[in-house]
């Protein structure tokens, strides 16, 4: 393997292992799976942002260059003075050679005459482009077997910035950090709003407007709900039930009525969802509670609601749930789930 | 049974940006109504359908549902696709009946939701 690849791929496995599920432990007639070798591992995540990220993204942009007039003994201070291999050779403000320790070495041997570096430097230089992807680096560098590339603006040619694997590897690792950390900060902002606020009660309230019908925007409001609630800390498992729940009312909203709104209330403790809507209203609730109860049209049908399960799954899902509804005017359903155990207390059926 | 080895079983192609080969998959539920997977589905499962619209994704983000499979070659739309990779859930596509699917995985080893405790 490659060094750039090996050390990616370490990279990878130092950030990926702690992923790695445990053993399952069902044990049937069934075949189970064998473990997978380390060498099947694919590297996914850095492989995406080295498609995501561009060269400009990760290369240094204050690069120490040459003239083709300066001397190789000068060569000598600035590759020793900067602790660099190597430099970019420019001329009026153009790229015209790219000079290295070998290069320099190879001056050595010969019996170290001092010359201008224009007698030595490589002239057929291979440059990238700021906007290519950082894959091509990655995949140049290793082809080449050559430590850098001047990087090139493509409009003006002029030289922008210098990459090597170190830069590569470098940038990547920023980049992960910053893609965990952003989600981090959302979360710990958020969950500490309760302790930060100084009241005798402190709740968070929010409300989104539903419209039936509008079936491209269908889950919207639940999927809100839902990312919220991850910000506060709550228990996954509360967050999964809560957004099933309002899911579930959301639909029934989008479905059968012309418009509505979820109104959420958290609370330190537990959490209200509030769905109102001005439709037709349930005739009779008691039989639209009964599993497998359903008015849904075949438009419905065939988008994959009208089970009958939407408000067994609600009463599932909640700690209490109140259903009322006047027909002609419209439905009012209430939801609460409680914040400090994870399993609901009142259980369907 | 990760990701990456359910393609092979099902000979199925991945929709969209989201190639999480490496994702381990620990059961499967095949159903095309949202409310019944809603109701029996566990967090990191794999859901098998007939259905390809935009509720099928969030039916799997409100479910935590780890990834999708269409079957019998189901295309969905851009805008499923879109919602799938915001949400950063794989999409998969196989030519094989939802009855073949569910009868490769389970035979390959990987149980539906109510057997795994
Ligand atoms: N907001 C509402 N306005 C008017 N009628 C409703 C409303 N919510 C539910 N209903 C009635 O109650 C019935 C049962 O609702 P429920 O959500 O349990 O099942 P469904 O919507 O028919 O199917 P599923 O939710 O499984 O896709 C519906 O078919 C409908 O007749
Ligand atoms: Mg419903």
């Amino acid at each position: 393997m490659n060094p750039v690849a090996d050390c990616i791929g370490k990279v990878y496995l130092a950030v990926m292992s702690s992923n790695n599920s445990k053993k399952d432990s069902f044990t049937a007639r069934r075949k189970i799976p064998e473990r997978r070798k380390t060498d099947d591992l694919k590297f996914t995540k850095v492989q995406e942002l080295v498609y995501e990220l561009k060269i400009g993204d990760a290369m240094m942009q204050k690069v120490i260059t040459t003239t083709p007039q300066t001397s190789m003994s000068k060569l000598r201070e600035i590759l020793r003075d900067n602790r660099i291999s190597g430099t970019p050779v420019i001329e009026n403000g153009r790229l015209v050679g790219i000079v290295s320790i070998e290069d320099f070495i190879k001056w050595l041997a010969e019996g170290a005459q001092d010359c201008p570096i224009k007698n030595k430097m490589t002239t057929n230089v291979k440059t990238m482009y700021a906007d290519e992807p950082l894959i091509h680096a990655v995949s140049k560098l290793d082809q080449t077997g050559f430590g850098r590339f001047p990087v090139v603006d493509r409009q003006s040619k002029k030289l922008v910035g210098i990459i090597t694997k170190g830069h590569i590897i470098e940038r990547l690792l920023r980049k992960m950090e910053i893609d965990y950390h952003e989600e981090e900060i959302h979360r710990y902002r958020a969950s500490h709003i309760f302790e930060d606020i100084i009241a005798d009660k402190v709740a968070l309230t929010f409300r989104t407007y539903l419209k039936g019908g509008d079936f491209d925007r269908a889950g919207e409001a639940s999927s809100g709900l839902k990312k919220t609630l991850e910000r506060l800390g709550i228990h996954p498992q509360i967050v999964r039930r809560a957004a099933i729940a309002s899911y579930e009312a959301e639909m029934n909203v989008i479905i059968y009525a012309e418009s509505g709104e979820i109104s959420v209330e958290v609370q330190p403790g537990e959490i209200h969802i509030d769905v109102t809507d001005s439709g037709p209203g349930i005739p009779d609730v008691q039989k639209a509670m009964q599993p497998g109860y359903s008015t849904a049209a075949e438009w419905v049908r065939e988008l994959g609601f009208g089970a009958g399960m939407g408000l067994v799954n609600i009463k599932k899902c909640a700690d209490d749930m109140e259903l009322t509804s006047s027909p002609g005017k419209g439905t009012h359903l209430k939801i609460r789930i409680d914040i400090r155990t994870t399993q609901p207390q009142t259980k369907a059926g | 049974m990760t990701l990456n080895e359910i393609c092979k079983i099902l000979q199925a192609d991945f929709i969209g940006d989201v190639k999480d080969l490496d994702k381990e998959i620990k059961m499967a539920c095949g159903s095309d109504l949202m409310s019944d997977v809603l109701s029996f589905i566990k967090a990191d499962s794999l859901l098998l359908t007939g259905l390809a619209n935009p509720q099928v994704v969030r039916t799997a983000e409100m479910a935590g549902i780890a990834g999708i499979c269409f079957v019998r070659g189901k295309q969905p739309q851009p805008g499923t696709v879109k919602l799938a990779e915001e949400k950063k859930i794989p999409l998969l596509t196989t030519k094989l009946s939802m009855h073949e699917s569910c009868g490769r995985l389970y035979r390959e080893g990987l149980p539906g939701c109510d057997e795994l405790k």
